[in-house]
């Protein structure tokens, strides 16, 4: 059984936003960690290696400095490594993104393939989903729960007030949530063994049956407008109503005012 | 000469600090108010390979260098100096003597379960009247067919209670040395359970007191000829070649304490305000932080030099004096500083830094007090 998580170095937000000009985002500038909700997918094919024997591949798109993520998923043993960075990859939106990573995954063989759900910097949840359609492939979100039946798998679909069971035949992609699991440290012989290991550098060149057009910035129907760090909130009004009544009348009429209700 | 760490090393740091932070850090208050040895805390380090780290793969290990089981003890013990005294103890005077001194049996025997995790060290050299005098040694092993028998008794030993292995030291014989009678010394390792062998009294600690500090006592316990680690009279060689890497372990300890207290202290002097404005914009405080960071960087450098030497050298027992000499000095400083920074506060055991100051007294005694190193950094210099 072949597995391939689709992981996203991102910043840290401890250690505060950076920008471009543009709009986008200061990576280089940036701490970062591994996405959280990558890391359960990470965690649950580590699962599945431990149970079954599955090879598990780490794919990333980003700056050459994203090796970083290969490296760390390697030392909590993932198999291998593959980082597509290429200047005209730089500034793409989900699009673009999930564009990249099928032209990388067709160039893999796999069985199953695990993305986290959505990634703490941009918070869209759309990737995992736009690469099973570049791919053909089912698609199943949101997983808090999965095991393998034969050549299926099962998993459990969160909603907000309940979950569906959800059974696909492989090949096929899930998205992770990262309350799927509690996912494994690192260990320290992991560590100097996964920076021993050679990592896949793959380019443009290397992305099989994508169109320019569908790649970097210029591939982006996304523009940014504007973005910025978040703006702390003032120290608010504070007001001490004689009784409970006196306090509804005064939220009340505050909602009104705001045409809230 | 570089003194950036590599990014395998930085990695490895950022490990140990998650790890600590995550687990560690959330019961060092418990374990010290309760005295209760963090069992859990050990069996999640087993699980990730935290005590095996300087062992080779073969034998269960993580196959790393002195350096990165350095940065375990130090992360660990920044947050709780019990946790990392439990992992210098089990690796530095267990683990190390067996690997440096024991037969490839005794390699397959002992060391794997122990590097793995799946079974805790322990080290018996000090007794009643041994402390800084190995020589005087009361506890004897004597060989009797197949087997040694072993009567005496060991005190203040670091994971008493707790340990599966032990390498034990215990008089065989005298032996003429440069025209006077000396005491032949050898080691053995002992497993728990052996019969004859039980426990004493529990140490109550000033500090470090989740770490199950117990007397050990040896009534006609037999022990496997087999048993015997190294060869006869080679047990001071191997004592003193084990509290060399041992020292080092404490140094890390000693440093990591160190830094802990005075992380707790930045955030504190920043957040406490007193006649308008925070205490850390006081200029008593901010000197008092600059000697204090300006020293545990100093303590840092030693300590991974001995690690680095541990690593490269044959002998490494002068940096490693070195090392734990400054460091557990610089501990228990900045601590006490730390405690006088915080107030009435620091000395209430609601703020970290009043353990820290407890924990910090130890590294200046155990594995050699401070007078001891200097004895060894002395004798060096002097030879």
């Amino acid at each position: 059984m072949k597995v391939v998580v689709c992981i996203k170095q991102v910043p840290d937000t401890k250690g505060g936003v950076k920008f471009n000009p543009d709009g986008t985002l200061d990576r280089a500038a940036m701490m970062t960690i591994m996405n959280p909700d990558d890391k359960a997918g990470l965690e649950a094919a580590l699962r599945l290696k431990d149970q079954y024997g599955a090879e598990v591949t780490v794919l990333t798109m980003g700056l050459p400095k994203a090796e970083d993520v290969l490296r760390e998923a390697l030392a909590m043993g993932a198999d291998k490594g593959i980082l597509v960075t290429d200047r005209v990859l730089g500034g793409a939106d989900t699009w673009a993104t999930s564009q990249t990573l099928a032209g990388a995954l067709r160039n893999i063989d796999y069985d199953l393939i695990i993305t986290g759900r959505q990634a703490i910097d941009g918070d869209t949840a759309q990737v995992g989903p736009q690469i099973s359609e570049h791919l053909g492939i089912p698609v199943i979100s949101y997983a808090q729960n999965l095991k393998i039946e034969g050549d299926s798998v099962i998993v459990e679909r969160q909603y907000d007030d309940r979950y569906h069971v959800l059974k696909a035949k492989m090949p096929c992609l899930i998205t992770a949530l990262s309350e799927l699991n509690e996912p494994r440290y690192m260990t320290p012989g992991g560590i100097f063994d996964a920076f021993k290991a050679e990592i896949t550098v793959w380019g443009r060149a290397d992305l099989k049956d994508v169109d320019d057009s569908n790649l970097g910035l210029k591939g982006s129907p996304t523009q940014i407008a504007k973005a910025s760090d978040k703006v702390r909130k003032g120290a608010g009004e504070k007001v001490t109503p004689n009784d409970p009544a006196e306090a509804v009348d005064y939220i009340v009429g505050k909602l009104k005012e705001k045409h809230i209700i | 000469m570089d003194f950036s760490l590599s990014k395998e090393h930085e990695m490895a740091q950022s490990l140990f600090r998650e790890f600590a932070e995550k687990e560690a850090k959330p019961l060092a208050q418990e374990v010290d108010e309760t005295e209760v040895f963090p069992r859990e805390t050990v069996n999640k380090m087993a699980k990730n390979g935290f005590l095996g780290i300087p062992v080779p793969k073969e034998y269960g290990g993580q196959g790393c260098d002195p350096l990165t089981y350095v940065m375990c003890v130090e992360e660990l013990s920044k947050v709780c100096g019990t946790t990392g005294v439990i992992v210098s103890a089990h690796t530095s005077l267990c683990i190390d003597p067996i690997m440096t001194f024991g037969t490839e049996e005794q390699k397959q025997k002992y060391l794997i379960p122990l590097a793995k995790g799946e079974k805790l060290g322990a080290f018996g050299l000090t007794e009643p009247g041994a402390g800084t005098d190995a020589q005087g040694q009361q506890t004897k092993a004597v060989l009797d067919g197949n087997e040694y028998v072993i009567n005496g008794s060991k005190i203040f030993i670091t994971n008493g209670k707790e340990a599966d292995v032990y390498v034990i030291f215990a008089v065989t014989g005298m032996i003429e040395k440069r025209g006077r009678m000396m005491k032949e010394i050898s080691a053995f390792i002992v497993e728990k359970g052996t019969p004859g062998f039980t426990f004493g009294t529990k140490e109550k600690k000033m500090g470090i007191r989740g770490s199950s500090t117990y007397e050990l006592i040896f009534t006609d316990c037999r022990v496997p000829a087999e048993n015997l680690l190294g060869k006869v009279g080679q047990g001071f060689k191997i004592a003193m070649h084990t509290l060399d890497g041992g020292r080092i372990g404490i140094a890390a300890q000693a440093l990591g304490i160190a830094e802990g207290a005075l992380e707790r202290t930045i955030e504190y002097t920043k957040e406490r305000k007193q006649f308008g404005k925070s205490i850390a914009a006081q200029q008593n405080t901010q000197f008092q932080l600059a000697d204090m960071a300006t020293k545990v960087e100093a303590a840092k450098l030693l300590v991974y030099k001995a690690a680095m030497a541990k690593a490269t050298q044959k002998e490494y027992g002068f940096e490693a004096a070195q090392a734990k000499l400054y460091a557990a000095e610089v501990a228990m400083e900045v601590t006490t500083k730390a405690v006088q920074l915080h107030g009435g506060y620091g000395y209430t055991r609601e703020y970290d830094v009043e353990r820290m100051m407890r924990d910090a007294k130890i590294t200046e005694i155990y594995e050699g007090t401070s007078e001891v190193q200097r004895m060894v950094i002395s004798a060096a210099l002097l030879k």
